[in-house]
């Protein structure tokens, strides 16, 4: 196996805020790996500092050997390296199959083809994604009336609507009804067998991860707590405490 | 459906054909209303589609503006003697000069507002909500100001366009030749925009408006976007200028080039009061609040900024989505929405 992500001894600071110091982590091509800790331990700061939102401190981030922490954020989702926002984000106004329209990857991105139609067959690959995360029915309603979870569904979509290698998760399940979760599970396994996409999941949720992942990382107060295999997290006594507030 | 639609369009098109022969007395009326339409329909691009407020797009107006009869001018004569000593009663375009003094003009007229909005573009456009919008405020300040302050171009006297020449008709037919233009370029406007609001470049001006970090998330070079749109506006703004330029004969830097307090706001409530994001909105917006102007400026004589500042309160108060936005939300059927409760109440489920 090769490996897609290499994050390497990444600083960011906000003032006197630490929110990620020395973070370490490889991402295995294939794998689904998750990203766990208490709330302001510095995981979404990681995930942004990995597309680009804000330039990092010090360290660097490779992914497919291509260095990418000095990239503008949508050459390195052009790169086939895509995330999900803990908040969503999708476009309110416009209906679920515009929002995925929007968010299909166009094949040749130069001057010419930004007055391109929208081809035809879009809409068909939309709507099937859509059913895919149980949307379909929902497909013509804006974005902006959907329900908090229905929209984190809706990003999902959206993000596989672009075909990424990667993509990296900000907890997929937050928000969500939990009859639901069971399917979302499910789903995050297909995307990642059948679809081929590389998935790195930052989850709240234990059980959520613990099924999900082949490996787990844990960070707490802006550093890396612990790595390990799903087994290994579960007993590891830092991550315990870390979750307990035991310092 | 379809059929309905093209009879519409139709009728509307055979109306603004036939209007300057049915109104006669107000051809000059309605070409002003068709560049009002062209202001609307233009600012919308960024103020309703991409949700940038722009102040500024008068800028692009007032280049074409001087630009255009500069050309038409200086191509034959020397501009600086012209515009220091009233030289349209020294020199005289021949008809065969007017006319390709005019085409050569306007073409300039769209070709640099189009430059002067990438090139701005690629500054400003990076710039996000208000300060955007305090930004493009002071553009068209200062272009009236630097205006105002160039010689060559009659400076703060302002200069006169080149007169309708002699031998070819009289003042009838210099009106229904420049209604025509009028008109023409507003359809091709609309038109275009039409078109391109359909293409990927449409939905990615509203992914924009709607939430322009997760466009970029999701590989969208925005800013490439924006700027083209910019100079969309620009180019179809700068002709608009280089033909009232004409119209109107005189130009001058603030009050008609780089009018922000009356064209450049006027742009802004046609948009809002039509119903910004919208097609047809900004198109009736204008038509309604210049019959609205026309109809009853002249009951307020003396107040009429107070009659426009209590229409603008009205607008905001009563339609804030505009008229185009308040029957989307009363029929939304008609513009293609489809809201279905079962589908709002539907549960997901995921087997
Ligand atoms: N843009 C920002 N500016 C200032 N502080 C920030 C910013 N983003 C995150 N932080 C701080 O960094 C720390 C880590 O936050 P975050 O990465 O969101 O945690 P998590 O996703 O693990 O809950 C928090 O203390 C948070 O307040
Ligand atoms: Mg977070």
């Amino acid at each position: 196996m090769s490996t897609i992500l290499e994050v390497n001894q990444v600083y960011k600071y906000f003032g006197g805020v630490k929110a990620n110091e020395d973070i370490s982590l490889t991402v295995e091509q294939g794998s689904i790996v998750g990203l766990i800790g208490p709330n302001g331990s510095g995981k979404t700061t990681l995930f942004n500092s990995i597309v680009g939102t804000h330039p990092i401190d010090k360290g660097n981030i490779k992914f497919n050997d291509i260095e990418v922490s000095q990239l503008p954020v949508p050459t390195v989702a052009k790169l086939g390296l895509l995330r999900t926002f803990q908040q969503t984000r999708i476009y309110g106004k416009l209906n679920c199959i515009q929002n995925m329209l929007i968010s299909s990857k166009s094949e040749k991105d130069t001057i010419f083809n930004i007055f391109s139609k929208i081809p035809e067959d879009l809409t068909t690959k939309a709507e099937n994604l859509l059913q895919f995360v149980g949307l379909h029915q929902k497909r013509k309603l804006r974005a902006g009336d959907l329900s908090f979870g229905q929209q984190k569904l809706l990003e999902l979509a959206m993000a596989l609507m672009n075909e990424p290698k990667m993509l990296l998760l900000d907890e997929p399940t937050a928000g969500i009804n939990p009859t639901l979760i069971n399917g979302i599970i499910d789903r995050l396994i297909k995307v990642n067998k059948e679809f081929g996409i590389t998935l790195l999941v930052i989850e709240h949720n234990m059980r959520v991860i613990m099924s999900l992942a082949q490996r787990i990382f844990c960070l707490a107060h802006g550093q890396m707590l612990a790595e390990g295999t799903p087994e290994q997290i579960k007993n590891d006594k830092r991550v315990i405490d870390a979750y307990l507030g035991v310092q | 459906m379809k059929g309905n639609k093209l009879i519409i369009y139709g009728l509307l098109l055979a109306f603004g054909l036939a209007a300057p022969f049915i109104f006669p007395a107000y051809k000059l009326q309605i070409s002003f209303m068709w560049i009002l339409v062209i202001l609307a329909l233009t600012w919308d691009v960024q103020g309703g589609q991409m949700g940038y407020n722009s102040f500024g797009n008068i800028l692009f107006f007032g280049i074409g503006m001087y630009i255009c009869a500069g050309i038409q001018i200086g191509m034959f004569f020397p501009l600086a003697e012209w515009t220091s000593s009233g030289g349209e009663k020294t020199f005289l375009h021949t008809p065969s000069q007017y006319f390709q003094g005019f085409f050569v003009g306007l073409v300039l007229a769209s070709i640099v507002p189009a430059i002067v909005a990438a090139l701005i573009g690629y500054g400003i456009l990076g710039l996000r909500g208000h300060y955007f919008a305090i930004c493009t405020l002071g553009l068209g300040i200062a272009a009236g100001e630097i205006a105002g302050g160039i010689e060559l171009i009659g400076a703060g006297q302002g200069m006169t366009a080149p007169p309708w020449p002699k031998g070819i008709g009289d003042t009838e037919l210099r009106s229904e030749f420049f209604y025509f233009l009028c008109f023409i370029l507003m359809v091709v406007t609309f038109i275009f925009l039409k078109w391109a609001y359909q293409t990927r470049f449409g939905l990615i001006l509203n992914a924009i408006r709607d939430n322009e970090d997760k466009a970029e998330a999701m590989g969208i070079y925005t800013m490439r976007y924006k700027i083209i749109g910019w100079i969309v506006s620009a180019f179809f703004l700068g002709i608009a200028g280089g033909l009232m330029g004409n119209m109107v004969g005189y130009i001058e830097p603030t009050e008609i080039a780089f009018a922000g307090a009356t064209y450049g706001v006027f742009m802004v409530l046609m948009a809002i009061l039509g119903g910004k994001g919208t097609l047809w909105g900004p198109v009736i917006g204008a038509v309604a609040f210049h019959i609205f102007k026309e109809g009853f400026w002249t009951f307020f004589l003396g107040w009429q900024y107070v009659a426009l500042g209590a229409l603008i309160v009205v607008i905001v108060v009563f339609f804030p989505e505009g008229i185009m936005g308040w029957l989307r939300e009363k029929y939304p059927e008609k513009f293609g929405e489809i809201v279905d409760e079962a589908d709002r109440k539907a549960q997901v489920e995921l087997k």
